[in-house]
């Protein structure tokens, strides 16, 4: 009966997996694919095409080009002001915790078509013009939360002990901060930052709302191909991309773990 | 007067604590908390000034408290309102049932696995949203295995009956856009649900047996309380952006699907109906924001960050 329950569970657990990993496993499948029409959703034949020619569409290459700049500026900033945020709410006691709290939690608990009009009221009512700036404005503020939310997390565990042991060794706060602090929370800041990145690349509610003709973002250059006809191009943007990430995320976890055992 | 605000907050307590004030806190805040001020709240105010404003965009708006928008919005809009609410929740519900086990299984694995099977979750993620929406429309497409299947063992028939499909088909459907809400926030949900049953004493499971506990009542008595706080962030998680999502309506729905996020877009950036659009996109805040209170104080949690 114990057997037959664990095995219920991991095939529930399987079901789920294979249902969050399909359809990743179709746009690298259709990457491959030579359509007949502009859409891209029937196979027809295997072909390197599109992976000789990533850039074939038009429009395509400057949109990733757009979105790649707006995600690393959006989370280089997000996670320099996310990571002030966290060290404040996890190392002081103050006044006005609980509203910083809600003032952080409040993004992350509306809904993006509610944060990307109301944003739009705004420009419109300071006469200001939508484009490529505001969307970076946007992107810092709704990845800011998601940054001060892995931050804390890890500036919350760690041992208060290790740093006063640098502190009874004679080190100023600044290099106890640079020498022990810092690393301790790298990975939390690192993890913020890849969120913030992946979040700001992959925005379309936000950023339609204040975009303008001229600042296509890929999201925005994806949904306009829903409609015209989707190009094998997006397939390969989309497999180069999770090819790349889950690289970069499993090199991490390596690096990290040899680390721990030589410690 | 200013005698009198010296006196105020201190009254009660020794005025030495006063003098002890840190400004180390409040200067790491101030940056972060301007930007979500200035981006966050004050967009909050504007949002609910032009609802209240009338005009039109080539002649410029002006403030006349023009309330009845709020009344015609809600007039017109309900069905849309309801709708959102409705798909949402089922994709909450259904992304809690398919994301406890995985949660589980991971939270119980140990060593690499465990880091694994966490990147698996999130690996999606690293394909954009739409391009992902878009491979289920391959996937659901009619001559496809899954659509078949659905259709040799009547599925469809039954989708039919419960008038969440219209046709023997899966794509276009009810159907399909709260599969695809469910699959989309997936992650959000198992990822809290994940960090609470990792943290979960396996002590406790084992004094559970110990009492000969069987696995259902330990799972009632120990395992479910423990991930509440994990359940009710996850479930927020998915139910917050699903309600104001418009992608999967969109893309694998039809016209009897259209969601509010959708009439919001469509008034602001195609009608230019500015002052309706911003009046639904305010009603569409207080009812999750009501929702969501309702809910945090029934589920008895408080951090939620």
């Amino acid at each position: 009966m114990a057997w037959v329950r664990r095995h219920l569970l991991t095939a529930a657990a399987m079901v789920t997996l294979f249902i969050l990993l399909l359809p990743n496993v179709v746009v690298a499948l259709f990457a491959f694919n030579k359509p007949n029409g502009r859409y891209n959703y029937q196979w027809v034949r295997f072909s390197t095409d599109a992976w000789a020619n990533p850039c074939g569409t038009p429009g395509i290459c400057d949109s990733l080009g757009l979105s790649l700049r707006i995600g690393v500026t959006a989370s280089l900033v997000a996670t320099l002001l996310g990571t002030m945020v966290a060290f404040a709410l996890g190392r002081f006691r103050f006044r006005g915790r609980a509203t910083t709290n809600l003032l952080i939690f409040m993004p992350m608990a509306t809904p993006e078509v509610v944060m990307g009009s109301s944003l739009l009221t705004l420009f419109v009512a300071m006469g200001l013009s939508t484009g490529a700036l505001a969307i970076l404005i946007a992107h810092i503020m709704f990845c800011v939360s998601f940054v001060v939310v892995a931050v804390k997390a890890r500036v919350a565990s760690l041992d208060p002990r290790l740093e006063e042991a640098a502190a009874d060794l004679g080190a100023t706060p600044l290099a106890t901060f640079i020498k022990v602090t810092l690393p301790l929370v790298a990975p939390g800041i690192a993890a913020g930052a890849l969120l913030a990145f992946s979040l700001s690349f992959d925005d379309y509610i936000i950023t339609n709302f204040n975009a303008s003709p001229s600042s296509i973002t890929f999201p925005m250059y994806v949904w306009g191909a829903a409609q015209r006809g989707t190009p094998v191009q997006i397939n390969v943007v989309g497999t180069v991309m999770f090819v790349l990430s889950v690289g970069i995320v499993l090199t991490a976890q390596l690096i990290s773990r040899s680390r721990t055992k030589k410690a | 007067m200013s005698s009198g605000s010296a006196v105020l907050p201190s009254a009660g307590r020794p005025p030495a604590r006063r003098a002890r004030v840190n400004w180390v806190p409040y200067a790491l805040l101030l940056p972060g908390l301007l930007w979500l001020f200035v981006f966050f709240v004050v967009p909050m105010i504007t949002l609910a000034s032009q609802s209240l404003q009338e005009g039109d965009v080539d002649n410029g708006y002006t403030f006349t408290g023009n309330v009845a928008v709020y009344g015609q919005a809600l007039q017109n809009y309900w069905p849309q309102l309801l709708r959102s609410i409705g798909y949402s929740a089922t994709a909450t519900v259904l992304a809690l049932l398919l994301g406890y086990p995985l949660a589980y299984f991971i939270a119980s694995r140990r060593g690499a696995w465990k880091n694994i099977l966490l990147v698996l979750v999130i690996a999606p993620f690293f394909t954009s949203f739409l391009i992902r929406t878009l491979a289920w429309q391959t996937i659901l497409a009619d001559d496809y295995l899954p659509a078949r299947f659905a259709r040799a063992i009547h599925f469809t028939d039954l989708l039919q009956v419960l008038n969440l499909s219209e046709n023997s088909s899966l794509l276009s459907s009810k159907f399909a856009v709260i599969c695809g809400l469910t699959y989309n926030f997936l992650p959000f949900m198992i990822l809290p649900l994940f960090t609470s049953l990792d943290r979960l004493d396996g002590r406790l499971l084992e004094a559970a047996r110990d009492l000969y506990a069987t696995p259902r009542e330990t799972f009632r008595h120990i395992t479910w309380p423990l991930s509440l706080p994990g359940v009710v962030a996850g479930t927020l998680l998915t139910f917050i952006p699903a309600a104001g999502d418009y992608i999967n309506s969109k893309l694998l729905g039809n016209t009897q699907t259209v969601m509010i996020g959708q009439v919001i877009d469509a008034q602001f950036l195609r009608v230019l109906n500015y002052p309706l659009a911003a009046a639904l996109s305010f009603v569409l805040l207080v009812l999750i924001l009501s929702l969501v209170t309702a809910y945090v104080r029934r589920a008895g949690t408080e951090e939620l960050v």
